[in-house]
């Protein structure tokens, strides 16, 4: 049980435990790991509250319904099962700043809120263009050996390296 | 109600819903005792100063691979590859990099980093994340109608495409896998 309590496991037991856990994904529930689609779930109910039963007659609604299914549940208990981790092992932190954020551009926590919003478009949009994002298209896709997941973790990385070699321009 | 008076289909939605959470509880745990639900280590990874990432990822990924194709040829599992285009995954995938690297997390370690109580992960990225997945539910019809399909070719796998035995493919990713592994940690990485 001291295992369970440590803050940080091997990359690779981490990783394994993951390869594992897509088996009992397709053996059980008979689906790929997958997250992105779930927040534009999210977008879309919350703007159909605001705007009523006409959002579900957006195009992209008809494709990806706007109910809570098994990837919104399994979205929810990454942010449980995270927080179960992490209070067993005495590594939860409330924190606005990450350290090596703070090391380029300060420790203002508007700048990094703002940059943290930006990020965040450009991401939810990239990874419905994308039609996946590092979990759908980085882990189950390309463990599927599928053409478009490989295409497009390349891509997630190649797009990532760059930017942030431009933005920490070291 | 009890649960014998629910329809059939209706047990079943919440049977799947049940298992969602468990494979979510389970994953959300393996991300934060890997470290990926921290911004350091993402952002460290993009600036090719600490490669937890793809480590997490790499090792996933072989696990992963061998267990599903292995459970596919006893006809256990199908597989269930995403249709795609150059124009949907090189262009999306680069915005969506764009925007890894200024957040630091990506869909699936922002909960994780939420769960881990970074709040620039719920206070500005999720909302950000939603921002952009409204943006492009808005501008899909006219996206799908061009560059969505620019360079079709669907939900084809790596051994429909080199015509090439699934076994043969598969023991081939896993040892450049392990190779990419072994030299990383060779290097110190």
């Amino acid at each position: 049980m001291d295992y369970l309590k440590e803050i940080r496991w091997s990359p690779y037991v981490a990783g394994a435990g993951i390869g594992v856990l897509s088996w009992l994904s397709f053996l059980i529930s008979r689906k790929p790991i997958a997250c992105s689609t779930t927040f534009a779930k999210a977008s879309g109910m919350i703007e159909k509250m605001i705007r009523g039963d006409i959002v579900d007659s957006k195009p992209y609604y008809q494709k990806v319904k706007l109910v809570i299914d098994w990837q919104w549940m399994l979205v929810t208990g990454i942010v449980f099962g995270s927080l179960f981790s992490a209070l067993l092992s005495g590594d939860f932190h409330l924190q606005l700043v990450p350290a090596l954020w703070a090391s380029r551009f300060g420790t203002g926590a508007v700048k990094r809120i703002l940059a943290a919003l930006l990020g965040g478009v450009c991401l939810g949009f990239g990874a419905r263009w994308a039609d996946g994002c590092t979990s759908g298209h980085g882990i189950s896709g390309t463990l599927q050996l599928a053409l478009s997941s490989w295409i497009s973790a390349t891509c997630f990385f190649v797009g990532g390296i760059v930017t942030a070699r431009l933005l920490f321009r070291f | 109600m009890s649960a014998q008076s629910l329809p059939a289909k209706e047990k079943s939605r919440i049977s799947q819903l049940i298992q969602g959470l468990s494979i979510g509880l389970v994953f959300g745990f393996l991300l934060q005792k890997g470290g990926v639900t921290k911004y350091d280590v993402i952002a460290g990874q993009l600036l090719l100063r600490d490669f937890t990432v793809i480590k997490v990822m790499l090792s996933a990924v072989l696990v992963g691979m061998a267990g599903i194709y292995t459970m596919k040829w006893l006809g256990w599992v199908e597989l269930y590859p995403k249709s795609g285009s150059l124009g949907m995954n090189v262009i999306g995938g680069l915005i969506f990099g764009v925007g890894f690297a200024i957040l630091g997390y990506c869909p699936g370690t922002i909960a994780g980093a939420v769960g881990n109580g970074s709040m620039d992960a719920l206070i500005g990225g999720v909302a950000g994340i939603m921002l952009g997945a409204g943006l492009f539910a808005a501008l899909y019809p006219w996206l799908n109608e061009g560059i969505l399909k620019w360079g079709f070719y669907g939900k084809v796998t790596l051994p429909q495409l080199l015509k090439v035995e699934e076994r043969k493919v598969v023991l081939i990713v896993a040892a450049a896998i392990i190779v990419v592994l072994a030299v990383l940690e060779a290097a110190r990485l």
